[in-house]
């Protein structure tokens, strides 16, 4: 018997090298990071100059707020995901390798999901506090973000994919993902509300959860389909 | 069956039937949308309620129907130019997307100028306004991405999947949408609740109905047919075609 050439990784050693890759890559630029959060945090900070410092009506529009600043913040940090990959021909040996192409996008967004989705979770207690939400709502609004962010990161990602060959994929991005953003926008923020109000949100979690796992299932595929054309 | 369904995706066998169907087609829409209007803005009574601006239902009613039935069918078609292949269901999508569109402009625009005199003001965070307008976006995204991409068979392939996750959300939105509206928005307006029709304000609506979408297969077969000889315009049958009508 022919020994095999070379040993070729099985699907968890391509997850690890995958995640490996991109913290490090992440890490050498370690800046970039933080443009996203910076974002986050100075959008919700001009709401309250534009609307006024009254603590009721702050509470009152905070979920909506927040939610809608961390949509923008993913949108914003996720533009890149796949734009160096593409420019220097690694997302086509990606897309070429023998490996299944949604498993490798799906260790790429979770990388990313890592470094983008979870500051931004640590971050939104301290902003919820800031715009006067009861300390109990701060907890749900935690959770929520934990449900909803990976949802955001990967339909933002199929955008991402369509438009990653396109000179001028930014603005269009945005057109083509806040509409798909909405179903999750509205959930969340009104199980947000609900909790704000002292009532229980385990069916608003529970739909959350199902959005999570659907989109966790369709999106990789989605999003390998996307890349095989944009990188044809 | 395989044979008929290919013979009639060729460009060339299209051309030819499509150009024999539609002037009748077109016939029949203008005949459809003359007994239609004359009956919806002359014959048919003023609403007990609504008085004379029910009429501009007639015009609204069947545009909303076909904005919505046009996104499915456009990403119907798409997705077959993308499993498939074939290139006239890229072009039939393509054509489809403006005049959905269109139709989705025309129910918002007719909507909110019934509702000035219904609900005194012409734009109210309804469900069914919001899931409209959230329909708009997501014409605009499609036909913005097909702009976008320069070469016509990738931004087909790349629109394609975006009108699928679309068709997948649409579904998702409409009810989140509603859920959104029930909870924030306590019933400050009476709807119309579920008045059975009368049989007179009926038949003109219907008629409407099928006036729009005859025109939608006329509009639609039209467009195609544009856009398929521009597409085509380096093949030998074009070519030939265009020899001979000079």
């Amino acid at each position: 018997m022919n020994q095999p050439a070379f040993h070729e990784p099985g699907l968890f050693e391509v997850i690890r090298a995958v995640l490996r890759r991109e913290i490090t890559l992440a890490y050498r630029h370690r800046g970039e990071l933080i443009n996203p959060l910076m974002f986050f945090v100075i959008v919700i900070t001009l709401f309250p100059l534009g609307i006024g410092p009254e603590l009721n009506t702050l509470q009152r529009i905070a979920p909506g707020i927040i939610w809608v600043a961390a949509l923008l913040a993913t949108l914003l940090s996720l533009d890149t995901v796949f734009r160096s990959d593409f420019e220097d021909g690694s997302l086509e040996q990606m897309v070429l390798s023998p490996q299944p192409l949604p498993l490798i996008v799906l260790a790429k967004l979770t990388a990313h999901w890592m470094l983008a989705g979870l500051p931004l979770i640590l971050l939104a207690p301290l902003l919820g506090y800031m715009l006067a939400m009861p300390l109990d709502a701060l907890p749900p609004l935690m959770a929520t973000l934990a449900l909803g962010t990976p949802v955001l990161t990967l339909i933002g990602a199929i955008g991402v994919a369509l438009t990653v060959g396109l000179n001028r994929g930014s603005a269009l991005l945005s057109l083509l993902v806040l509409p798909l953003y909405i179903p999750l926008l509205i959930f969340a923020a009104s199980a947000v509300d609900t909790a704000a109000s002292g009532m229980s949100i385990t069916g608003h979690l529970l739909i959350l959860g199902a959005l999570l796992v659907f989109t966790l299932t369709l999106a990789p595929l989605a999003i390998s389909a996307a890349l095989r054309i944009s990188t044809t | 069956m395989w044979k008929f369904i290919h013979k009639f995706a060729s460009p060339k066998y299209f051309y030819n039937i499509s150009g024999k169907i539609l002037p009748p087609l077109g016939w029949v829409t203008l005949a459809l949308f003359i007994v239609g209007l004359v009956g919806a803005l002359f014959l048919s009574p003023p609403d007990y309620q609504q008085g004379e601006s029910v009429r501009i239902l007639y015009i609204h009613v069947p545009a909303a129907m076909l904005s919505m039935s046009c996104y499915v069918a456009m990403a119907i078609t798409a997705a077959i130019g993308l499993i498939w292949r074939i290139k006239l269901a890229d072009i039939v999508a393509w054509a489809i997307a403006p005049i959905g569109m269109t139709m989705t402009i025309i129910a918002l625009i007719t909507g909110s100028v019934w509702g000035k005199p219904m609900w005194g003001t012409y734009w109210v965070w309804d469900a069914r306004l919001t899931s409209e307008l959230i329909l708009l976006f997501l014409y605009l995204g499609f036909i913005a991405l097909q702009t976008a991409i320069e070469d016509t068979r990738s931004a087909a392939r790349a629109s394609a999947i975006l009108a699928l996750v679309g068709l997948v959300n649409i579904p998702i939105i409409k009810y989140s949408v509603n859920w959104w509206n029930t909870l924030h928005q306590p019933a400050t307006i009476s709807k119309m609740g579920k008045p059975s029709i009368d049989a007179s304000m009926l038949w003109p609506l219907l008629i409407m109905i099928a006036a729009y979408m005859c025109y939608f297969a006329w509009i639609t077969l039209k467009r195609s047919r544009c856009e398929l000889i521009y597409r085509e315009r380096n093949s030998s049958w074009v070519k030939k075609m265009v020899k001979e009508a000079s």
